[in-house]
């Protein structure tokens, strides 16, 4: 096969796309990338205020993907030859400033039967105002539950509060058993 | 009596707790994707102290980013300190945050909030 690296270039040139990664999302890999994305803000001097919003949001929506991407088996990945009962962790981010606005996309495989749970969490947050999100944010918080991964569903509240913006998502099925949950954050200066 | 020294790396903060002075002091960045374990020292420590605390405890809290993930380890550090604090230890916490660092000053009101210990949220220059 061959890759049309012209056409990924002129695509993440025209969108301008500072930063993307496609694979398995490890811990070393978000300490890296943080890095990155820091020494990048301060290079191009953004305002300390969008500068802490950006890397804030950022670290929510890659931990995101850290805690929540659902393995999958290797064979769904496309081009990649197939190993029956090999499964794989793999999703894509995405980081660009257009329009004075940066952007965070994020994709990643989901089990088709917990899509509907998310999408109803998703709308829920989605409906509220930036009152409630704060009351709704405390509530959580104060709810004295702890997932086993740490997070106890605060990350999505906080990026909706954070960036004062509707989460924008999508979800697409791959097959029976999978889909593929895209995010898009917007952080307007 | 003990003092513990947590030395920061680039996703955990600087934690210091003399347990001599009732001095507790969290600085830097929090944004381990596991915090539970991180914290769970500086929690243990807490209800040893809990047990025979100095008639003033200085809280300091410095922190220049945290995720989700370490909010509610916080907040489990603040529940230890408001037992500390009823049981008669004479507590405040100081919030720091950088001047327009709006979230953050939200962040430690949210916290304010919750818990039953005067906070007191001190501006700092950037």
């Amino acid at each position: 096969m061959m890759v049309d690296i012209y056409d990924f270039y002129d695509k993440m040139e025209r969108n301008n796309i500072m930063l993307s990664f496609k694979g398995d999302i490890t811990s070393e890999l978000l300490t890296s990338i943080l890095q990155i994305m820091e020494s990048k803000l301060d290079t191009m001097q953004e305002e300390p205020k969008i500068k802490k919003k950006v890397y804030n949001v950022l670290v929510e929506c890659l931990q995101n993907l850290y805690h929540h991407m659902d393995e999958i088996p290797k064979s769904l990945n496309g081009a990649s030859s197939g190993v029956d009962g090999e499964n794989i962790r793999s999703a894509i981010f995405m980081i660009g400033k257009l329009d004075n606005q940066y952007n965070i996309i994020t994709g990643n495989y989901i089990l088709t039967q917990n899509v509907e749970g998310l999408k109803k969490r998703l709308d829920e947050i989605n409906k509220l105002t930036k009152e409630e999100l704060k009351d709704y944010y405390k509530a959580v918080l104060n709810n004295g539950e702890m997932s086993e991964k740490g997070g106890g569903g605060l990350g999505m509240i906080d990026i909706a509060r954070k960036t004062g913006q509707k989460l924008n998502y999508h979800f697409m099925p791959v097959d029976d058993i999978y889909s593929f949950f895209s995010l898009n954050i917007k952080i307007a200066q | 009596m003990e003092r513990i020294v947590i030395e920061g790396t680039p996703k955990t903060p600087t934690i210091s707790f003399d347990m001599a002075s009732g001095h507790l002091e969290i600085r830097g960045r929090s944004i381990p994707e596991n915090s539970i374990e991180f914290y769970k020292p500086l929690v243990e420590h807490l209800e040893k102290y809990a047990a025979k605390p100095q008639a003033n405890t200085n809280v300091n809290i410095q922190l220049e980013y945290f995720n989700t993930s370490s909010s509610k380890c916080i907040l489990d550090v603040f529940k230890k300190l408001e037992a500390i604090h009823k049981g008669g230890s004479a507590i405040v916490i100081n919030w720091y945050y950088e001047q327009d660092d709006e979230d953050m000053l939200e962040a430690g009101e949210d916290y304010q909030a919750i818990i039953n210990v005067p906070f007191k949220m001190v501006e700092v220059a950037e």
